[in-house]
């Protein structure tokens, strides 16, 4: 592990596992303690706002994001975000809604700079590759759009599957391709939406997977909805999840 | 840009097209097998990054002076005794084509694929004139035959299956029901060779214009445009004023993608370069040649925060990536050019409030953006338009009024709790007979569940379980 990591950091969980996946979130702050981290959680924090910057109510999504500015703004610790999407907002897209902001505007890049999504942080800043985690059966990661071609984080998830105990880990067929979500996208245009949702089933299935594995929750709720919709087994954990499986003593 | 469709909604188009099981199949052949292609085409470059990284600074150095590289190109054109001509709108550009066609006794046209010529409606400008088209370009004479709209800027027929046109053929043509696309092809190939020997003018398209020398480059599979613009006495090129490079060195650059990124070749069949018309002594080649530069929006779109879209080299590879083009296919849009390129254009030139839509129909997913030569932000772009079209009234009132709603409680935490609270209630009401499922929603989030459940919200918030966490920590601590 990484002797200068910051040993401290600030939890932004994101609204979707605050109110739909929280054991997410607790996975997210057990797997960062046992690595010795000490997580701090701002408890102000809402929604970064990016369904609404997504839809185009770009007031509405500045309101909710001065208001996470701010909030975050409090502690000087590095941000970790268990979500790509969210944290492509904060990182990419805040800096942008600010930029012509006096005071939001430098607070945005000082945010943006120390925000992580959470298996970039693992591996890009605590250098931590290898968790021991166990999973069983055969498993897929599915790259979310905003975590892969978003922020760019295409590596670090899937080296630390690859270093599961055990467990078999497979490809989907076209992963790389949306699973049709997209906000609101999947209630403005609903059709189009289910039609792309059926396609990544399909691959899903044809896979023959036991787990799908990801790191936003946003799709993950997504494809499970699809997937209980079609009566299927196959379940989604959110990659903090899966590694929370098995916790080493001492690092 | 006109509306095709203008009395069917955007949802109609895509609800029509997502039931289309042909062209679901078309599709399926063909965007999967383009997008693979250039996937290992662009493999094949080396430094393909580099090289992206230099077309995207050549296209936007050239659009930051395009005013002097244009009149350094027209210039050079009336040297080599070219003719330029500047069409400020479609309408313009109809009427200098007319009036080309008019001047030279103009009976029958061939045409190359061009999608200024669509975006101005060229051939029913010429017809209504009394002049005969004929489209060359084995696509494009396909969707003439059909009388439809291009649904690919570059591969118009794409969304007909080889049996569609092995039937439109036979009736058509007269000729015997083909099965396989080079009996299709040579059947259009007898047709087309005597179109060309008898066309008075030839129109083509554009894909780059070179300052430096007043050469215009074609590219093509087929010969035709080799035809279309050497056969005819009058050859008329069509291009946007923003499809012009410097030199003959950043055209290199630009072809070394341009194929690559389409349809995977290394280089195009034909890359033609033309500078003037024939020349004394030269074999082939107009007596006379046209050049139009059409506007149509572009110059208003230059330094706004659109003008990005001006980098485009119509490549076509963003519809290939695209998995919304994949589902609906390119006539869903209603616009001349559909797909991710074509949901900012279209916009850009046309305004937002008829083409609103276009922009709402893609996930963000970010394909485009990699898929692109020139690395086009095409995502940012639509946030952009989506942007505009709330301020142009154009959002959904119940949107409008969700999202103002979440976005005063999300700025109260208290608040948003008390929302999140009774939003856990109503939820596992509703999902209670089905182990926490929803199964229908209310209009609109019906949208969701028309294929999809929906989770009721977590018993215990990831709060409530952070602070008996911290509770539980701290007891251990005491102890
Ligand atoms: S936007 Fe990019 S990918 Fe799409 S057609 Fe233009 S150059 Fe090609």
């Amino acid at each position: 592990m990484n002797p200068n990591a910051p040993r401290t950091i600030q939890l932004f969980v994101t609204c979707l596992i605050e109110t739909l996946r929280p054991e997410a979130g607790m996975a997210v702050v057990r797997v960062l303690e046992s690595l010795g981290i000490r997580v701090e959680f701002p408890r102000a924090q809402t929604c970064c706002g990016q369904p609404a910057f997504n839809a185009g109510a770009w007031d509405d999504a500045r309101a909710m994001g001065r208001h996470t500015l701010d909030v975050l703004a409090q502690s000087d610790a590095p941000i970790v975000v268990p979500s790509g999407s969210c944290g492509d907002m904060l990182v990419h897209h805040y800096p942008e809604l600010f930029a012509a902001d006096p005071k939001y505007g430098p607070l945005a890049e000082q945010i943006a700079a120390r925000t992580y999504e959470f298996s970039q942080f693992l591996v890009e800043v605590l250098g931590v590759k290898n968790l021991k985690a166990r999973c069983a059966g055969r498993l897929a990661y599915h790259p979310s759009c905003h975590l892969s071609r978003g922020m760019g984080i295409s590596a670090p998830p899937r080296e630390l599957l690859s270093n599961l105990q055990d467990g078999e880990l497979v490809e989907i067929p076209g992963a790389n391709e949306c699973c049709g979500f997209g906000g609101l996208f999947a209630i403005k245009m609903g059709e189009i939406s289910s039609a792309m949702l059926a396609r990544k089933l399909d691959a899903i299935e044809s896979a023959k997977v036991e787990t799908v594995v990801g790191c936003d929750v946003s799709c993950l709720l997504h494809l499970s909805g699809g997937l209980h919709r079609r009566g299927s087994k196959i379940e989604t954990k959110h990659l903090a999840e899966i590694l929370d499986s098995y916790v080493p003593t001492n690092i | 840009m006109s509306q095709q469709t203008s009395n069917v909604t955007f949802h109609e188009r895509v609800e029509d097209a997502l039931r289309d099981q042909i062209l679901h199949v078309a599709l399926e052949r063909t965007t999967e097998r383009f997008q693979r292609l250039r996937v290992t085409g662009m493999g094949s470059l080396p430094n393909a990054d580099a090289v992206r990284d230099r077309v995207r600074l050549i296209r936007a150095h050239t659009l930051s002076r395009l005013d002097a590289y244009l009149e350094q190109f027209a210039a050079n054109v009336e040297r080599a005794g070219g003719h330029v001509h500047f069409a400020a709108d479609a309408n313009a550009l109809n009427r200098i084509v007319a009036d080309i066609a008019r001047t030279h006794d103009v009976k029958s046209v061939v045409k190359g694929k061009s999608m200024i010529s669509e975006e101005a409606e060229l051939n029913h400008a010429l017809e209504a004139q009394g002049v005969r088209v004929v489209e060359t370009d084995l696509g494009e004479y396909i969707i003439q035959l059909a009388g439809e709209r291009p649904s690919h800027i570059l591969a118009p027929a794409i969304h007909k299956t080889k049996e569609q046109v092995g039937q439109l053929f036979h009736e058509k043509l007269g000729v015997p029901v083909y099965t396989e696309p080079a009996e299709m092809t040579a059947a259009a190939r007898a047709i087309l060779r005597f179109e060309f020997l008898n066309a008075d003018m030839g129109v083509s398209g554009v894909n780059f214009g070179v300052a430096a020398t007043g050469t215009i480059c074609l590219v093509e599979n087929e010969g035709n445009g080799r035809l279309t613009t050497t056969a005819p006495r009058v050859h008329v090129a069509l291009m946007g004023l923003e499809r012009i490079v410097p030199t003959l060195d950043d055209l290199s650059v630009m072809l070394q993608v341009l194929a690559r990124s389409a349809t995977g070749q290394k280089s195009a069949v034909y890359t033609n370069l033309i500078t003037g018309p024939r020349r004394n002594g030269e074999g082939d080649g107009p007596d006379e040649l046209h050049i139009i530069l059409l506007d149509n929006g572009r110059s208003r779109v230059l330094g706004t925060e659109f003008a990005e879209i001006l980098y485009c080299i119509r490549c076509g590879a963003c519809l290939n990536a695209c998995p919304v083009y994949r589902e609906i296919g390119g006539h869903a849009y209603g616009s001349v050019y559909p797909g991710p390129v074509g949901a900012v254009l279209t916009p850009a030139l046309g305004g937002i409030a008829p083409w609103s839509d276009l922009p709402q129909a893609s996930s963000l997913c970010g394909m485009c953006r990699e898929a692109c030569p020139a690395r086009i932000d095409i995502p940012r772009m639509l946030l952009l338009e989506r942007d505009a079209a709330t301020r142009a009234g154009q959002m959904p009132w119940w949107l409008r009024f969700g999202l103002h709603a979440y976005s005063v409680a999300a700025t109260r935490p208290a608040l948003f709790g008390l929302a999140a609270w009774g939003a856990r209630v109503g939820t596992r009401i509703l999902g209670a007979s089905n182990q926490g499922w929803i199964r229908a929603l209310p209009p609109p989030l019906n949208a969701w569940t028309q294929s999809r459940d929906f989770p009721a919200f977590a018993n215990e918030s990831f709060r409530a379980q952070w602070e008996k966490y911290q509770g539980e920590n701290q007891e251990q601590k005491r102890k």
